[in-house]
């Protein structure tokens, strides 16, 4: 076992600390841009532009009563909100910001992504059953069963990218999009993992984990205070972490486009200069996707249960392995 | 560094096995599993065997004890509902039982205690990567990793047929 150097603990310190901020943000820019798409003028009072509404909406959390239902279970209940966000914090071990910019290169990296993932299925079935509530218990059942069926697809897409890189590696998957993005010459499996990574984020059109016609709020209907607050900021953290993953696994990561072919014409960058301009291209990338997460959710109406679970099984799941087993044929005869 | 991390993970691994026999709640049982399947992964990472260790995240305990806390929770067990009442005679030979198998499983492990090769330095750092095992899966077992893939396809075929034999509702 090799000792971390210090410059993984400064990336660590620092991605932390972006993360948990990004989540503000997003919730801030999900409002606006809803406004925006609904012709409405949204959070515009708090401090300029209401960029300092998030704050607000935070210490009025902190404010609030804390309520524990008496026959539920409240240890579960305390812990419940823990593992989302444990989650979320814990993938960020992985994912390579820029050249030479990562906490730690795993050579399971891929793996441990999904191991993570589907650790967080916890969270939601605790959150159910501890309330001891009908809804609650309903909504955590529909969750789990959701993150449970989209990880199958989820899986196989990325399969479908590890055969580019032929490496388990985060940073060897980033370095093997340098000339053609993974979107390019894998556009099926960019669909199928977008479209995973929504539901997995437990995001519109597949938020019916807190269908409020069915089940009120879903698995947080008896939660308050911060411990909901914990839900909530968790649910905006998977979906900046779903944003850096599609950029990871198919929009090339910190490379510019094509950059392979013209990468010696430009001129040499110094070693911060290169940092940054990684890191800005990676977060750009990111900030894209979240935004297209935000204009899904207000484009396209909800599924039914049913509708869901069969698009996730006998759709995406055949596709997924179709896509794979296609593109592992096509290697083969290229590289033989 | 080693020391410390392995007597924390064995703690932690004893503590939460104990703690998922003891414990009357089944729900708590269950997630105290979870626990201890994560302490098992940290041993497999101790022994440079990442891969194993993800596995055994991925699978144990992301997959397999969600479907054991899902039958819990629907089941919804009572707490009072006592499992042991008075030690009887059934318990009695089933715990001689149990110290028997204890006794022999540590009387074969003693005996083969420093068969397997030493390994140290480059070689072990790469024992337990993907690339190492997946060369031996499909060149030394490609017989029997077949044969489970065959007997995991049967299992699934075999599942899906009694989910169908009692499910009379047709799903649009």
């Amino acid at each position: 076992m090799e000792a971390p150097i210090v410059s993984s603990y400064i990336i660590m310190a620092g991605a932390l600390a972006v993360l948990l901020q990004s989540a503000a943000v997003v919730v801030y820019v999900e409002r606006r841009v809803a406004a925006f798409i609904q012709n409405r003028v949204g959070p515009n009072r708090v401090g300029p532009f209401g960029l300092l509404q998030p704050l607000a909406d935070v210490v009025k959390l902190i404010f609030k009563e804390d309520v524990t239902p008496i026959y539920g279970n409240r240890v579960i209940h305390t812990m419940a909100p823990m593992f989302p966000v444990i989650t979320a914090l814990l993938t960020v071990a992985v994912i390579p910001f820029g050249d030479g910019l990562f906490i730690t290169n795993l050579n399971v990296g891929v793996l441990f992504l999904l191991a993570v993932t589907s650790l967080g299925v916890y969270g939601v079935a605790m959150a159910g059953w501890a309330s001891n509530s009908k809804y609650s218990l309903l909504g955590g059942l529909r969750a789990a069963a959701q993150m449970l069926s989209y990880e199958l697809p989820m899986g196989m897409a990325i399969a479908s990218t590890v055969l580019f890189a032929t490496s388990l590696s985060m940073v060897d998957i980033v370095n093997s999009q340098v000339y053609w993005w993974g979107l390019f010459v894998n556009p099926l499996g960019a669909i199928i993992f977008t479209v995973a990574a929504f539901a997995e984020a437990n995001r519109a059109p597949f938020d019916l984990v807190e269908a409020e016609q069915e089940l009120v709020g879903g698995f947080h209907t008896e939660y308050s205070s911060m411990k909901f607050g914990m839900f909530f900021l968790a649910e905006y953290m998977h979906v900046v972490i779903g944003s850096m993953l599609i950029t990871t696994f198919f929009l090339g990561g910190y490379h510019l486009p094509f950059a392979g072919y013209y990468a010696h014409i430009l001129p040499e960058a110094g070693t911060w200069a290169k940092a940054i301009l990684d890191i800005a291209v990676f977060l750009g990338k990111t900030g894209f996707m979240v935004f297209v997460f935000i204009w899904v959710r207000w484009t396209i109406p909800r599924f039914k249960f049913n509708q869901l679970m069969s698009l996730g099984w006998s759709k995406l799941l055949p596709l997924a392995i179709l896509n794979f087993v296609v593109i592992a044929f096509i290697l083969m005869l290229i590289n033989s | 560094m080693e020391t410390f991390f392995f007597v924390f993970i064995s703690t932690l691994a004893i503590g939460t096995a104990l703690a998922m026999v003891i414990s009357k709640n089944t729900v708590n049982s269950a997630l105290f599993m979870v626990l201890h399947m994560l302490s098992v992964a940290g041993f497999y990472t101790l022994l440079n065997a990442q891969f194993l260790a993800v596995i055994q995240i991925l699978v144990y305990a992301g997959a397999i004890m969600v479907l054991f806390l899902f039958v819990i929770m629907l089941l919804n067990l009572d707490e009072d509902e006592k499992v042991v009442s008075k030690i009887d005679f059934k318990q009695l030979i089933s715990f001689t039982l149990a110290l028997v198998v204890l006794a022999q499983l540590l009387y074969i492990t003693g005996n083969y205690a420093g068969v397997l090769p030493e390994l140290t330095g480059e070689p072990i750092a790469a024992v337990g990567t993907v690339e190492a095992i997946g060369d031996e899966l499909f060149t030394t077992f490609l017989l029997p990793f077949e044969v489970t893939a065959i007997l995991l396809t049967a299992a699934v075929v075999g599942a899906m047929l009694l989910a169908q034999k009692t499910s009379n509702v047709i799903d649009e």
